[in-house]
C-alpha cells in the first residue's frame, strides 16, 4: 500500500502523541487524585489512528472507556482533555466527565464511555442522521472483546445492517476484559466472525499494524460512504497495563505473553516498515517523540494553572430547560 | 429466620470479609446455592496455567470460592448483564438459588427488563406458582473520582417496584447478617455494598445469623430528633449527631438497613419521642426513599411532629466528575447538622 509522506507522518504523530499521554498523563492524573477510572490504552494506538485517518472531524466515533487513543486520533486537543482528566474547567466537558467521558462534538467525538458498548448504539445514531439528511458522513462504533458480548452491540449491527446505515463497528481485542481471557467469554473464534450473522463483512485485522488497520478501515468506510451499509472490523491488539492502575495483570496473564506483545509494539513496528523505505527519516520520528513529550508538558501546566469549577456549575447542564429554583431548593451545597 | 443476638465468637472483620463470609457459608449450607459475574472469580479458563481467582471479585467479596466450590457453582461470566442477570433469575425460578452481581448499581440499565418484569413480577403474574430466591449483589457510591456512570445510589428505584426487595449494610455486621437473610429469602432481593465501606471493619460472629429484611436498627439513642441514615449516610448522620451534643441536641440515629421493605414503625416509634426527623440519603431527593419516609411520618405521626419532616440529600443532578464538585454533591455531618438545629432552635 502506497501511504504519502503526509499520511505516515500524520500516523506516527497521532500514534506517539497518544503513547505519551497515556504515559504522562495518567500518573499525573493519579498524583492529584483522580485515577480511579482512567484506562490506559498504551499498545493500542495503531487502532484509532488507523480508522480515524479516513475521517474528517465531519464524521462521528463513539468511544469506550479506555478512549483517550479515540478522542486524539478524531482530534480533541490533548491539552483539553488533560485539564479534563484534572477536573477543571477548561476541559471539553468543563470538568464533569472525566477519563470516561471526555466527548468533542466540534470534532464528531461522540464521548468515551463507563458502561460497556454503551457508545455503539450512539454511532449508529449518528449514521441514522447522516443517511436521512444525506449528508455522507460515517460513523464508528469502537467496542473493546468484552464490549463485543453485550446485547445492545448486536441488536446495533441487526439494525444498522437492516437500515444500510453508514457506520463501522470496530472491536478492539484487547484479549481481555479486565481479568477475563477472550477465548473464555466469546463463543466464536473471532469477533469478526459473528458479521456473518449480520450479513456484514467481517475483518480481522493485525492491531499492532497501523498499515493493516488502516487499509482495513478504508475499504469499510469507503464502504460506508457508498451507502452500502455498515462492517465490522475486528483489531487483534493488545493493552500494556493492567485494566487501571490498580489492577496487577500478571494476576491473570504471563510475562511471556506481555514481552510476546510488547515486542510487536505499534510505533516500534512504524519505524520497522517505515524507514528502510525512506519516505520519512528517524530523526524525523525521533523529533516527533520529543513533540509529543513537549506537548504534555504543555498540557499538565495548562490544565494545573486552569480554575476548578465553580459550585454552581453542578446544576449546569443537567437539562437545556429546567427551573433552577426547583432544583436548588431544599439543597445547601455551601456547608 | 432467627437473629444470633449473643454470639459466642466474634472477631473483626472487614465489610468486604463479612460479605465473602456469609457467601461461603451459604454455599456450604445450600449446594443449591450458585454465584455468578464478572470477574468474581477472574483470570477465567486459565487453569492448565496455574491462574485460578485472579481477582476475586472487583473488591475482593467473592476471593476463594472459586477454589471451594469450583467453577460449575462460581461462575464468571461474559460481559452481558442482561443475559447472566437473566439467566440467574431463571435458575432461581426452577430450583436453584441464584446470586448474580452487577459490578456497579448504574450499569443495571442494561439489564433492568429483567429485574422489573420477571424477576418481581413472575410471581404475582404466575398465581403464586413460582418462588425467586434471587440476590443481585450490586454497588453503590460516590466519591471516587468515578463520575456519572459509577457512583449512583439509586436504591429508591428498586424500592419503587412491587416484587423486589432490597438491603443496604452500613457495617460488617449487618453486611453478613443481612446477606444470609437475602439469600435465604425467596423473594428477589437486590443488595446494596457501598463502596465507601469496604474497609471499615467490626466485630462478626463467626456462626451464620440471618438479620430480618425489613427490620431498621438504633445506632445511638436520643430524645430531641431522629436522623435516618441508609448505608455509609448513617455514620455521617452519627458524626453530625457528636457535632450536635455539645450543643445540647441529643440526636437519635437509625441505620435504616433495609430500603425495601421499609421499617416505617421503628422510624414514627423513635419520632413520637423525639419530635423531629431528619432522613439523610447519598440518593437524589426526588421520589426518593427518604421522600417516601418523611411522607410517611406526616402521615402517620403528624400529632407528634414539631417541625417538618426533613431531608439531607444529593442535588438533583447526575454525579459530577471535578473533585469541588463531587464533594459538594455528597450530603456531610456539617449540612445534616445545619439542618438538625434548624428544625431543634428554630434557627
Ligand atoms: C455494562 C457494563 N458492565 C461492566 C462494566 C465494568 N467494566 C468496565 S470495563 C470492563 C471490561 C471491558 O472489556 P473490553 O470491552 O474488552 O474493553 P477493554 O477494557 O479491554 O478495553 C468492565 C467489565 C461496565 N463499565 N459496563
Ligand atoms: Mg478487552
Amino acid at each position: 500500500m502506497e501511504l504519502d509522506r503526509n499520511m505516515l507522518l500524520y500516523l506516527y504523530r497521532t500514534m506517539t502523541t497518544i503513547r505519551h499521554f497515556e504515559e504522562r498523563g495518567i500518573p499525573e492524573t493519579g498524583q492529584r487524585g483522580m485515577s480511579g477510572s482512567v484506562h490506559s490504552s498504551a499498545g493500542q494506538e495503531a487502532v484509532p489512528t488507523g480508522i480515524c485517518a479516513h475521517l474528517t472531524n465531519e464524521d462521528y466515533i463513539g468511544s469506550t472507556h479506555r478512549g483517550h487513543g479515540h478522542c486524539i486520533a478524531k482530534g480533541v486537543d490533548p491539552k483539553l482533555m488533560m485539564a479534563e482528566l484534572f477536573g477543571r474547567v477548561t476541559g471539553p466537558n468543563k470538568g464533569k466527565g472525566g477519563s470516561m467521558h471526555i466527548a468533542d462534538m466540534s470534532k464528531g467525538m461522540l464521548g468515551t464511555n463507563g458502561v460497556v458498548a454503551a457508545s455503539v448504539p450512539l454511532a449508529v445514531g449518528a449514521a441514522l442522521t447522516s443517511k436521512l439528511r444525506r449528508l455522507g458522513r460515517v460513523a464508528v462504533a469502537f467496542f473493546g472483546d468484552g464490549g463485543a458480548n453485550q446485547g445492545v452491540l448486536h441488536e446495533c449491527m441487526n439494525l444498522a445492517s437492516v437500515w444500510k446505515l453508514p457506520v463501522i463497528f470496530c472491536c478492539e481485542n484487547n484479549g481481555y476484559a479486565e481479568s477475563t481471557p477472550v477465548e473464555y467469554a466469546l463463543s466464536t473464534a473471532r469477533v469478526a466472525d459473528r458479521a456473518a450473522g449480520y450479513d456484514m463483512p467481517g475483518v480481522h485485522v493485525d492491531g499492532m499494524d497501523v498499515f493493516d488497520v488502516f487499509e482495513a478501515a478504508g475499504q469499510a468506510v469507503q464502504r460506508a460512504r457508498a451507502g452500502e451499509g455498515p462492517s465490522l472490523l475486528e483489531c487483534r491488539t493488545y493493552r500494556y497495563y493492567g485494566h487501571t492502575v490498580f489492577d496487577n495483570p500478571l494476576s491473570y496473564r504471563t510475562q511471556e505473553e506481555q514481552d510476546y506483545w510488547r515486542g510487536r509494539d505499534p510505533l516500534l513496528l512504524f519505524r520497522e516498515r517505515v524507514a528502510p523505505g525512506g519516505l520519512v527519516s528517524i530523526d524525523e520520528l525521533d523529533f516527533m517523540d520529543l513533540e509529543a513529550q513537549e506537548l504534555m508538558e504543555d498540557a499538565i501546566r495548562f490544565a494545573d494553572e486552569s480554575p476548578l469549577p465553580a459550585l454552581e456549575e453542578i446544576y449546569e447542564d443537567v437539562y437545556v430547560d429546567y427551573p433552577l429554583d426547583l432544583m436548588r431548593r431544599g439543597i445547601n451545597l455551601e456547608v | 429466620m432467627t437473629t444470633a443476638m449473643t454470639p459466642t465468637t466474634t472477631r473483626e472483620l472487614r465489610y468486604r470479609e463479612a460479605i465473602n463470609e456469609a457467601l461461603r457459608q451459604e454455599m456450604e449450607r445450600d449446594e443449591t446455592v450458585i454465584i455468578m459475574g464478572e470477574e468474581i472469580a477472574g483470570g477465567a479458563g486459565r487453569e492448565h496455567l496455574g491462574i485460578v481467582d485472579a481477582w476475586g471479585g472487583p473488591f475482593r467479596t467473592t476471593v476463594g470460592l472459586i477454589q471451594q466450590f469450583g467453577n460449575q457453582r462460581v461462575l464468571d461470566t461474559p460481559l452481558s448483564e442482561a443475559a447472566f442477570v437473566g439467566t440467574a433469575i431463571g435458575a432461581a425460578s426452577t430450583g436453584m438459588r441464584a446470586v448474580a452481581e452487577l459490578m456497579f448499581v448504574d450499569f443495571v440499565g442494561v439489564c433492568m427488563d429483567q429485574l422489573l418484569n420477571n424477576a418481581a413480577k413472575m410471581r404475582y403474574m404466575f398465581g403464586g406458582q413460582v418462588k425467586v430466591p434471587f440476590t443481585m449483589l450490586t454497588r453503590i457510591g460516590a466519591g471516587f473520582g468515578s463520575a456519572a456512570q459509577h457512583s449512583e445510589s439509586f436504591y429508591s428505584i428498586f424500592s419503587h417496584i412491587p416484587g423486589l426487595k432490597g438491603v443496604a449494610p452500613s457495617d460488617p455486621y449487618t453486611a453478613k447478617g443481612l446477606l444470609i437473610a437475602a439469600i435465604r429469602d425467596d423473594d428477589p432481593v437486590v443488595y446494596f455494598e457501598h463502596k465507601g465501606l469496604y474497609g471499615n471493619t467490626g466485630p462478626v460472629p463467626e456462626e451464620p445469623y440471618a438479620i430480618p429484611l425489613g427490620k431498621a436498627r438504633t445506632v445511638r439513642s436520643g430524645s430531641d430528633i431522629t436522623l435516618v441514615g441508609i448505608s455509609r449516610m448513617t455514620w455521617v448522620c452519627t458524626e453530625a449527631a457528636e457535632a450536635l451534643a455539645p450543643e445540647g441536641v441529643n440526636a437519635e440515629v437509625v441505620d435504616l438497613l433495609s430500603v425495601s421493605p421499609i421499617d416505617y414503625d421503628l422510624i414514627i416509634d423513635s419520632v413520637r419521642r423525639t419530635h423531629r426527623l431528619v432522613v439523610v440519603d447519598e440518593d437524589t431527593p426526588i421520589c426518593s426513599l427518604a421522600s417516601d419516609i418523611c411522607a410517611r411520618v406526616a402521615e402517620e405521626a403528624f400529632d407528634y411532629l414539631d417541625a417538618p419532616p426533613s431531608r439531607v440529600t444529593a442535588p438533583h443532578t447526575p454525579v459530577p466528575y471535578s473533585r469541588p464538585l463531587e464533594d459538594a454533591y455528597l450530603p456531610n455531618a456539617a449540612r445534616v447538622v445545619k439542618t438538625a438545629r434548624g428544625l431543634v432552635t428554630g434557627r
